[in-house]
This record gives C-alpha cells, sequence and structure tokens, in this order.
C-alpha cells in the first residue's frame, strides 16, 4: 500500500484570529489583542496574575523587564517558584487554539512554560495558521530540539469529569495576538 | 473460569452506580460528537490515517530502522525489547547503572501492559504516576479502568477518602477542585525531587527521529524538563512516517478522545536536552504476532483515543475492570486474545456487534468485523465454552433447514406458552437471566403474511 498525499490545508475560517480566540476560550484560555508591544507592556502589567505575582520570568524585556535571571539559571528546579512566565509563541492555529512555543528560545529553561503558575504567551507579529495541516507545513525538525503546541492552560477531567483548570502547570494562560 | 460476564457482575449489581457510569462515559462520547461535527472534512482525515497506517505497518521494519537511526543521530539511547521481561529489565538497569531511586511516569499504557511499576517497586524504586487519574489508582492499588480516564469508575467521595488517607486532605472532603488541587502540591514536590522522568510516545517519526507526547495535565512535560534522565516507551506500532502526518492524527486524537480540539500540551521531542540523556525503549511484545496476521493486522493500527470505549454498550454498563486486559472495550477485546487466546477468549463475545465502535473509530479499524472475526477463530480453537458451541451448532443446523425453522417455531410458541418458568429459564440459559421471553403470538409472522396477501 502506498503512502498517500496529505492534505496541505483543511476547513477556512473567514476570521482566523477570532476563530483562535473563539478555540482558545472553549479550551479555558484566553486571547487578547494588541496594536504593538508597548500596548501588551501595558496589558500584561494590569494582569491580576502579574499584579499578585512576586516572581515573573521574561524572555520578553519589551513586555515585562521580570525578576527571575534568566540567563543564570543552570538547574530548571530553581524556576519552581516562579508565578508568571512570558515568553513568545512562533504562530497560533485558529483550530483549536493552540500555539506554538519553540524550545529554542528556552533552552535549559524547558521547564518554565510548564512549571510557572500562570503563562503568558505573545505572538508577534500575529500569524494564525487555519488548521493543523498548515502549521506541520512551515515547521522543520531538522536537528535536535523541543517543541511544544500549547492549548490553554493545564486541566485534568480525572475527578468525575469534572473538568478543573491547573492540573500541574499553569492556572491561566493568556495568549496576546500583537498587530 | 475468567469470564467477562463472571468479572462483570459485581458491578453490574449496583444498578445505580452502573446508570452512573453509563452516563459518565456517554457523557464523554457526545463531547467527540460536537467536536466531530465541527471539522467537515472529518471522513476525510479518518481514511488518510487509516492509509498511513497500513502503509506504516506494511513497511514497519524499516520504519523502525529509519527512527532508530535519526534518534540515535540527535543523540538518544535507542533500546530494543522483546517482551515486557526485556522492557522492564532495560529500565530497571538504566536506572541502576546511575544509582537513581525516585522515578515520575507519565501515562504509558505500555509500562502498565508490561507491570512496570511493580517490577520496579521490587528493586526498590519509588515509581510514581502524575496523571491525577493513574495517580488515583495507584493509590487505591487498582489498574486504570479507561485508557484515557483512568479513574473514571471512582466517585469523588472516594476518591476524597483515598486522598484523606494519603494526602491528608480534609476527611469529608470530595470538590473535584480541592482534591486536584492537594494532588497537584502532592506531586509538585515529587516533580521536583525525581531524578529521571518516564513517559509515553503517541508517536514516533520515522523521517526525523523525534516523538510526540500529549497531556492535558502538563505532566509529561514537567516530568522530564526537570530531571536529568528521561526515558520514553513506545510500542513497535507507535511508528508515522512523516512529521506532516502530525497534522492529520493530532486532529483526530483529542477531537476522539474527549472532544477537545487537541490536548493542552502536545510535546515534540527531538533528542535530548542540553546536558541530560534520552532513551527510547522500543517494545514489541506480541505486536509482531499480530502483525503478522492478515485479519488482525489493522489492529495496530490504534492511536489510544478510547472512543469505542466510549461508544460501547457494554463497557459502558461493565466497567473496564471487567475486562481484565489493559486496554479494555472493543479494541482491547481485540488485542487482548491476540496476546492470549484462552485467557481472553470471553471479549470477543463482551460485545453486542452494534457496530457503533468501527464508526466512531478515527483510523477506520474495523472492530466489530475483528470480534466476530476472533468468535469464529475462538469457537474453531474450541477455546470457547460448550453450551455457546453447542448452541451455535444448533443454530445453524436450524437456520439451514426452513422447514425444522417452522417446525421449531411452531413448538415454541405452544411451549412458550404452556412450559413452567423453571424449564424456560434454566441455568444455562444466559439469556433469560436478565430478560423475559415476549408474550408468545398465536401464530408465526410467515403464517401472518400469508393471510394478509390473500
Amino acid at each position: 500500500m502506498a503512502l498517500p498525499e496529505l492534505p496541505t490545508r483543511g476547513q477556512r475560517f473567514e476570521d482566523p484570529p477570532a476563530q483562535f480566540a473563539q478555540s482558545l476560550a472553549s479550551v479555558g484560555g484566553r486571547c487578547e489583542r494588541s496594536p504593538n508591544l508597548a500596548a501588551v507592556r501595558t496589558a500584561v502589567a494590569a494582569l491580576p496574575t502579574v499584579l499578585e505575582a512576586s516572581k515573573v520570568a521574561s524572555l520578553i524585556p519589551e513586555v515585562h523587564a521580570g525578576n527571575v535571571p534568566l540567563e543564570q539559571i543552570e538547574d530548571p528546579h530553581a524556576l519552581a517558584d516562579v508565578d508568571v512566565a512570558i515568553l513568545r509563541g512562533d504562530f497560533a492555529v485558529a483550530e483549536n487554539g493552540a500555539v506554538w512555543v519553540p524550545g529554542a528560545a528556552l533552552g535549559r529553561r524547558q521547564a518554565l512554560p510548564f512549571i510557572t503558575q500562570h503563562l503568558v504567551l505573545v505572538v508577534e507579529p500575529m500569524d494564525v495558521v487555519h488548521t493543523l495541516h498548515e502549521a506541520y507545513a512551515r515547521l522543520r525538525f531538522g536537528g535536535p530540539g523541543f517543541g511544544v503546541f500549547i492549548s490553554g492552560p493545564s486541566k485534568t477531567a480525572d475527578i468525575e469529569q469534572a473538568l478543573v483548570i491547573g492540573a500541574h502547570g499553569a492556572r491561566s494562560t493568556v495568549v496576546f495576538l500583537v498587530g | 473460569m475468567n469470564r467477562h460476564a463472571a468479572r462483570a457482575a459485581p458491578f453490574i449489581a449496583d444498578e445505580a452506580r452502573m446508570h452512573w457510569h453509563d452516563k459518565a462515559v456517554w457523557h464523554v462520547r457526545s463531547n467527540r460528537d460536537r467536536a466531530v461535527a465541527s471539522v467537515p472534512e472529518w471522513e476525510a482525515l479518518r481514511e488518510i490515517a487509516a492509509q498511513v497506517k497500513a502503509h506504516t505497518m506494511s513497511h514497519l521494519a524499516d520504519y523502525l530502522e529509519t527512527f532508530e537511526r535519526n534518534a540515535l543521530r540527535l543523540g538518544a539511547h535507542v533500546h530494543w525489547a522483546a517482551d515486557a521481561a526485556e522492557h522492564n529489565a532495560i529500565i530497571l538497569s538504566i536506572l541502576e547503572q546511575r544509582g537513581v531511586k525516585r522515578l515520575v511516569k507519565s501515562k504509558s499504557m505500555l509500562t502498565e501492559e508490561c507491570q512496570l511499576n511493580h517490577f520496579l517497586e521490587g528493586h526498590g524504586i519509588e515509581v510514581v504516576d502524575t496523571d491525577l487519574g493513574e495517580r488515583i489508582v495507584q493509590l487505591a492499588e487498582e489498574t486504570p479502568s479507561h485508557i484515557v480516564l483512568p479513574a473514571i469508575h471512582k466517585k469523588k467521595e472516594e476518591i476524597g477518602t483515598l486522598f484523606h488517607h494519603f494526602l491528608k486532605t480534609a476527611a469529608g472532603a470530595s470538590d473535584p477542585k480541592y482534591l486536584t488541587e492537594a494532588a497537584r502540591g502532592h506531586l509538585r514536590e515529587k516533580f521536583l525531587a525525581a531524578e529521571v522522568g518516564l513517559t509515553g510516545v503517541n508517536f514516533a517519526i520515522a523521517e526525523t527521529g523525534g516523538f510526540v507526547v500529549c497531556t492535558n495535565e502538563g505532566n509529561a512535560d514537567l516530568g522530564t524538563s526537570l530531571p536529568r534522565v528521561h526515558i520514553a516507551c513506545m510500542g513497535v506500532e507507535k511508528i508515522i512516517p512523516r512529521a506532516a502526518d502530525l497534522g492529520v492524527f493530532l486532529r483526530l486524537l483529542a477531537r476522539s478522545a474527549t472532544g477537545q480540539p487537541i490536548t493542552s500540551f502536545t510535546s515534540h521531542f527531538h533528542g535530548p536536552r542540553t546536558g541530560t540523556e534520552l532513551h527510547l525503549v522500543i517494545v514489541d511484545n506480541g505486536r509482531s504476532g499480530i502483525l503478522a496476521s492478515e485479519a488482525h493486522r489493522r489492529s495496530l493500527s490504534c492511536i489510544r483515543c478510547g472512543a469505542c470505549m466510549n461508544t460501547c454498550p457494554v463497557f459502558r454498563r461493565t466497567g473496564g475492570h471487567s475486562y481484565d486486559a489493559t486496554v479494555p472495550g472493543p479494541i482491547g477485546s481485540v488485542l487482548a486474545p491476540a496476546r492470549d487466546a484462552a485467557r481472553y477468549a470471553s471479549l470477543p463475545f463482551a460485545s453486542s456487534l452494534c457496530g457503533s465502535c468501527t464508526d466512531v473509530c478515527p483510523v477506520k479499524i474495523d472492530l466489530h468485523h475483528q470480534l466476530f472475526l476472533w468468535r469464529q477463530e475462538l469457537s474453531s480453537q474450541h477455546l470457547t465454552p460448550l453450551v455457546k458451541r453447542l448452541a451455535s451448532r444448533v443454530g445453524s443446523l436450524v437456520l439451514q433447514r426452513p422447514w425444522l425453522y417452522s417446525a421449531l417455531g411452531w413448538l415454541t410458541r405452544w411451549f412458550g406458552r404452556w412450559l413452567p418458568r423453571a424449564l424456560l429459564y434454566p441455568k444455562f440459559n444466559a439469556w433469560g437471566r436478565h430478560r423475559e421471553l415476549p408474550p408468545m403470538p398465536p401464530e408465526s409472522f410467515r403464517a401472518q403474511f400469508r393471510r394478509r396477501r390473500a
């Protein structure tokens, strides 16, 4: 049996960013649109999770200075008390509310998006594909590395099907689409 | 006698609980339906997925070697295990060589199949399941009753009692949010103390040498991004040829499983993280035997979404433990007899052959055909109960002879009306145990048909 051709595209959405926001909301996350990074900076500063945070780890200095010295961290266990992590995603997927977060920017701090209590992802410039078919058409896995699709916060429904947000990882996930 | 019906009896005896379980599982099926309806090209995706899997299975040895080559190139260690014992021994030796004692695990049905936990615990290793459902059944000293929802058979009050005992939650507390929070705190400590993280593999990509792990809780990621050693265990059937195939499989998987558009975390591992080790354990454990069987090969296409369980009227009313197999439900009833026909001979009969499993399967496994095939194979091997075999023989005899059928119909109508209950519902009449015969009609359908046409 021959290996079949794969679809290069699937369903199309009229307004992919709006669909992304809707998909993300359906999995317990939240999407905000911002014209530029300065606006993201203002919005992030006003997030209750950031206002209450004592440790903010930011990989986007333009958005938040952060107070966790990420460059100096060798052992990921040192990230255990991070309250909010702010990092970039490459692109977003409209059909499922997922954001591709490449491991390259995280390096030894690969644990950051999972160990943090709250997660802020910034996709700048805004880049939203319709479905996973287009997502995989652009992803390249040449060498060693890590990457993850994150769709909303960590969750579980293992106790009587009751959806609980914040199983092990982030208790909230906010995605900023910029531009 | 290790029969499904006998094991299901205690579950069914608590009628209220049976209905509760039925409803809970059906709820997941309904969520699946809603998610599927939102994808117009769903049927085309199923077809492509089935073809990709069929192709891969027909070239499995080549793809496995390609995968190994590429995984080695990325810096992973690759281990091959012919059976469960080898799989367990490989993992133990990795742990012993590094002198480590604390392991956190994310969900892996393969390690359940190999009974890894007990094996490692017997060698003084602390094994902590980190998926909440798996942690619940681990603390209760049970096995998962469902591959996606391991603790779906447990009531929150029971989990509350369990957590009160082990995690010191308040007595009588059963709020899922409160209990989950307690487990979060307890498992955080385990994650931070772990020396090795073990995960399953959802998809292994031949062309890149990488693999994908899907979770909603993020436990696979926490479990692998903190310790210095990551062990990933996979059955040989987890291979897909191309990274782009994920576009098809990931669109199908979570929607079929829980009705989510994708799992919260879909992690792509290509080689070890800098300064750490990655070990891949590739396991056969009977799979190549299934591959060799033309009739049952398609059952290896399974991506473990659990949709066939959620839709199955028998699974919903008998619970996963009644199957006594790592994978329960329709797909489990096809896979288990291939492993041990005598032990699991009753499972292909734990089905009404309604075909709903086949309809929802995202990779188009012909499940109810497979179950029917197994029934024939098991009967011809004389692995089914004598009553069942005799009944089939008699049925075949009668249905091939219209005159006999008609004569027996006449006799049944007469005896059905006048025979005492003790004779109509004898001990060996399993059918009559929970059912009543309909009132006997005065004449047969054929007689009515003839009369009306006249």
